[in-house]
């Protein structure tokens, strides 16, 4: 079941796409039905985001036919690898900034993105994470005075 | 004359020390920002905002114009050294200027290009300077309705100048506005698509949007396939143009600024549609039309000049009527507002040194370009080839930072995450995040105009027609869409952004 529609997609990225614009779309129509619709003369809350959801399904659903019916390139493959590097390394960075301070989050931060690099050297790697930490505590911390703490609660703090 | 009394008090406000300095940082990071690999002005701008809270309000917005034009600058230097346009709007840059470099001529093209550009800036200044009041004057008989059909043919504008599908820009804008309602509604108090979400109460800020699809998500793409990249160009001797040079540059210079001008006005990155614009027509209109993409001197001279002029006059619909014509644009209405400025047109008149001020830093910042750039230029070539794999970890600390630092919430920098993953998702399925980010800002504006405009009409849809403003903006929009989907004007469409990638 399953290859016979893959094999029939002839466009993956405008089918996918589209299936992307449909879900969010009609999530934003289902998840609308809870605001007040109103009429015409005085919208509820309900009313623009339940015809924009669905304007935005309907564009999705042409979107994912035509990706049906017209050829198209397949889409590239992602470097999952880098990308899931890159975003732990962010997620990481939002966990550590309160708990353990900005000098460790900022450390993380760089070397598990950097990580992700072909590049990687754990010298140079290192040097850079503690580089950006000095230059954060100096610019954000000392010059602006923006209240985040450089050592969390974790280092008794 | 007004027009000059006016520049004067611009001159007052932006001549003291502290605004050159911001000035000068702006345009000199702009330069930078455009110059390395893989950081645009959107991401820049985005990741400078939050310290610009500390600022006087003409003081952040003078640096951060000063970025947005340092880095189309900056584009156009990798756009002739290295065949890479760092902005879209030096795409057209590339096909003379990079061929001129590989003949050696590297210098005279970045002196063109930096010629050009001020000339235009220059003009572009003074007509903004003459065009804001009127259109100000203009925009104070605005009412819902027209402010509603204003933002339709921003919208209609950015779908026209999105890269590749148009069905997939129309999409991604609608995205972007549904997206923009996540919060309370202002109307009636309620929570929308916030899943009872405290975090989400208020919105999401646009910033952490344009990080996460700009920042994070060209982080994540580059690193796809990351190369190293290298400068034909080891250094540049001789800067100065020769004679012939300049007699062959002078004409197509006051064309391309002519037409960036004029087109750098349009909502939708008008600056980009300039200077595409401007090479074409030199092309079409020389008596050797063979030597261009073969190191022609008006091949520079010309986008260079529309792309500089677009820049400046793309300021238009965002300081006359609070229209951001671009995620630029609106991420400078989001400093404005961040400062408890609500931009529109009462700005001019309420805030006149701030409206002046940074009109004139304009052109105090393409000075500053000229003057400091072309004896740096040594710097850029070397900075064109930075590792990027020093680069990103760095980019990434200053996006987490200043994420965190607007609202001092971890959340935040979550949803950053989520908006890079998205951001990356969507570089794959090739649709452009500019419209999203846009349609993302004008959403509740939109709305709220809606409503309103709807309120006062009872209801009556017609009232966008029978007003003659609204009517007419509305009929502009109609004819934008119908001209892109004109088949012959659609395939010239999708060759000159073709040329892109």
């Amino acid at each position: 079941m399953m290859t016979s529609v893959a094999a029939r997609i002839q466009n993956p990225k405008d089918f996918w796409t589209g299936v992307i614009f449909m879900t969010i779309g009609g999530a934003a129509v289902i998840l609308g039905r809870e605001y007040p619709f109103g009429t015409a003369f005085k919208m509820g809350p309900g009313y623009f985001p339940t015809v924009l959801g669905a304007l935005l399904a309907l564009v999705g659903l042409i979107t994912s036919l035509r990706g049906l019916l017209r050829s198209g390139t397949a889409i590239g493959a992602f470097a999952y690898r880098e990308m899931i590097l890159v975003l732990v390394a962010t997620v990481l960075f939002g966990l550590l900034l309160r708990a353990a301070g900005l000098i460790v989050a900022v450390m993380l931060l760089v070397v598990v993105s950097a990580y992700a690099s072909r590049y990687f050297r754990w010298g140079v790697a290192m040097a850079l994470g503690v580089g950006m930490a000095a230059f954060c505590v100096l610019v954000f911390v000392k010059a602006l005075g923006l209240p985040i703490p450089m050592f969390g609660p974790w280092f008794g703090q | 004359m007004e027009l000059l009394a006016n520049l004067s008090i611009g001159f007052d406000a932006a001549f003291t020390f502290i605004n050159l300095l911001y000035c000068l940082i702006g345009v000199t990071l702009g330069t930078v920002v455009g110059v390395l690999p893989g950081l645009g002005p959107i991401a820049t701008i985005a990741i400078l905002l939050p310290v610009t809270f500390t600022l006087e309000p003409v003081s952040s917005l003078i640096m951060l114009s000063g970025i947005y034009y340092g880095a189309q600058y900056g584009g156009s230097t990798t756009a002739i050294l290295i065949n890479l346009p760092g902005e879209a709007t030096s795409v057209a840059t590339t096909l003379d200027g990079h061929a001129m470099a590989k003949q050696g001529r590297a210098g005279p093209a970045l002196a063109t290009a930096a010629i050009g550009s001020f000339f235009a800036g220059t003009v572009a200044t003074f007509l903004l300077a003459a065009f804001a009041p009127p259109l100000a004057e203009l925009a104070l008989k605005f009412g819902p309705q027209e402010y509603f059909s204003l933002m339709v043919l921003g919208l209609v504008a950015s779908i026209v100048l999105a890269h590749g599908s148009l069905l997939k820009a129309i999409g991604m804008i609608l995205l972007g506005l549904v997206l923009g309602l996540i919060g309370t509604d202002v109307n009636s108090g309620m929570q929308r698509y916030t899943f009872e979400l405290p975090e989400l109460a208020d919105g999401i800020g646009f910033v952490i949007v344009a990080m996460g699809m700009f920042g994070l998500g060209e982080i994540i793409r580059n690193l796809e396939n990351e190369t190293t990249r290298t400068s034909v160009v080891k250094g540049i001797t001789g800067l100065m143009p020769t004679k012939e040079d300049l007699k062959r540059m002078a004409a197509p210079i006051l064309r391309g600024t002519a037409l960036g001008s004029i087109l750098g006005i349009l909502p939708g990155n008008g600056a980009l549609l300039g200077s595409f614009t401007a090479y074409s027509v030199e092309k079409k209109i020389s008596k050797t039309p063979e030597r261009f993409g073969k190191g022609a001197i008006e091949g520079v001279a010309a986008p260079e000049s529309a792309n500089n002029a677009g820049a400046q006059t793309s300021f238009i619909p965002m300081l006359t009527l609070g229209i951001p014509s671009s995620p630029v644009m609106a991420l400078m209405i989001g400093a404005l507002i961040i400062q408890g400025i609500q931009p529109g047109p009462t700005v001019m008149t309420e805030q006149p040194a701030l409206f002046w001020g940074i009109i004139v830093s304009m052109w105090i910042g393409n000075l500053f370009l000229v003057i400091l750039n072309l004896p740096l230029i040594g710097i850029w070539v070397r900075m064109v080839s930075a590792p990027y794999h020093l680069l990103y970890p760095a980019i990434l600390v200053f996006c987490g930072v200043g994420v965190y630092s607007i609202n001092s919430s971890t959340f935040d920098v979550y949803l950053m995450a989520l908006f890079g993953l998205l951001g990356y998702i969507f570089s794959k399925l090739e649709c452009e995040p500019a419209p999203m980010l846009l349609g993302f800002i004008l959403g509740p504006m939109m709305e709220e105009y809606l409503r309103r405009a709807m309120i006062l009409s009872r209801g009556d849809a017609t009232t966008f027609l029978t007003r003659p403003i609204s009517a007419s903006l509305l009929a502009m929009s109609v004819v934008a869409m119908a001209i892109v989907l004109l088949p012959a004007i659609r395939r010239t469409r999708e060759v000159a952004f073709r040329e892109d990638g």
